[in-house]
């Protein structure tokens, strides 16, 4: 940076001033999941059935719920940027913005299900083991 | 480059599909033990074991998830500027492959007979 001349004012921010935090969260989230999704294909493959009670039990407990809530944020936060770098790389015309409206509202709407599910099997099964 | 088309075809594919049945079964979960048996009754048949949509859906979702964290580990490292030289990045690409196909292989036998 330099001390104030106009070049060093704006030398590296690019036209929108800022951005590398879009490609910085994608990999703060690549961790994320890694451990996170990681911790669940193991969990589940290691579950001894997959009924409803043997379900609802395993996941009303604090060590599932919790990881299970962290997963679907991490994720759910991950698969937002990826799609829209999709959507950005794939479609130029002004109907973008209604795609990329739309991924907003489906991430949203998904991750608000997955959570109060989340919550909602963890409360209601009294059991917090 | 084929991994790199595969990097986003199984992230952009387990986002739209791997999240919408990840939802439904937490959904159908928290509504219920009828709910429940909705969602189980979609993957499998009458005795319990996977349909053909269930074996689609499931190892395609296992697949998808190996090769993305294989080909995702390749970018970070990447991201740090090693592994360009043309014979490592082509053994660390097919390495990824290899892998996803052997850890899909190996969920899946021991879900279906390791236990």
């Amino acid at each position: 940076m330099g001390n104030g001349t106009p070049l060093g004012q704006v030398r590296g921010l690019g036209p929108a001033k800022e951005g590398t935090h879009h490609w910085w969260h994608q990999r703060l989230t690549a961790g994320g999941n890694l451990l996170l999704v990681l911790w669940f294909v193991i969990s589940i493959v290691r579950l001894p059935a997959y009924d409803y009670a043997t379900l609802t039990a395993w996941a009303s407990s604090f060590w599932v719920a919790i990881p299970l809530a962290l997963l679907v944020v991490s994720v759910f936060y991950h698969f937002r940027l990826g799609l829209q770098v999709c959507i950005e790389d794939y479609s130029h015309s002004p109907g973008r913005i209604a795609w990329i409206v739309l991924l907003n509202a489906f991430t949203i709407v998904a991750g608000a299900i997955a959570l109060f599910s989340i919550l909602s099997i963890a409360f209601s099964a009294g059991a917090a083991a | 480059m084929l991994v790199s088309i595969l990097h986003r075809a199984t992230g952009d594919g387990m986002a739209v599909v791997g999240t919408i049945v990840f939802v439904w079964w937490l959904a159908a979960l928290a509504g219920g033990e009828a709910t429940y048996a909705g969602f189980v009754d979609t993957f499998t048949v009458s005795d319990g074991s996977l349909n053909v949509l269930g074996y689609i859906i499931g190892i395609g979702m296992t697949w998808a998830f190996f090769q993305h964290l294989a080909s995702g580990i390749r970018h970070l490292v990447m991201d740090t500027g090693a592994g360009f030289e043309l014979k490592t990045n082509r053994a660390f690409a097919i390495l990824t492959i290899v892998f996803s196909v052997l850890a899909t292989i190996a969920f899946w036998a021991y879900l279906l007979a390791g236990k």
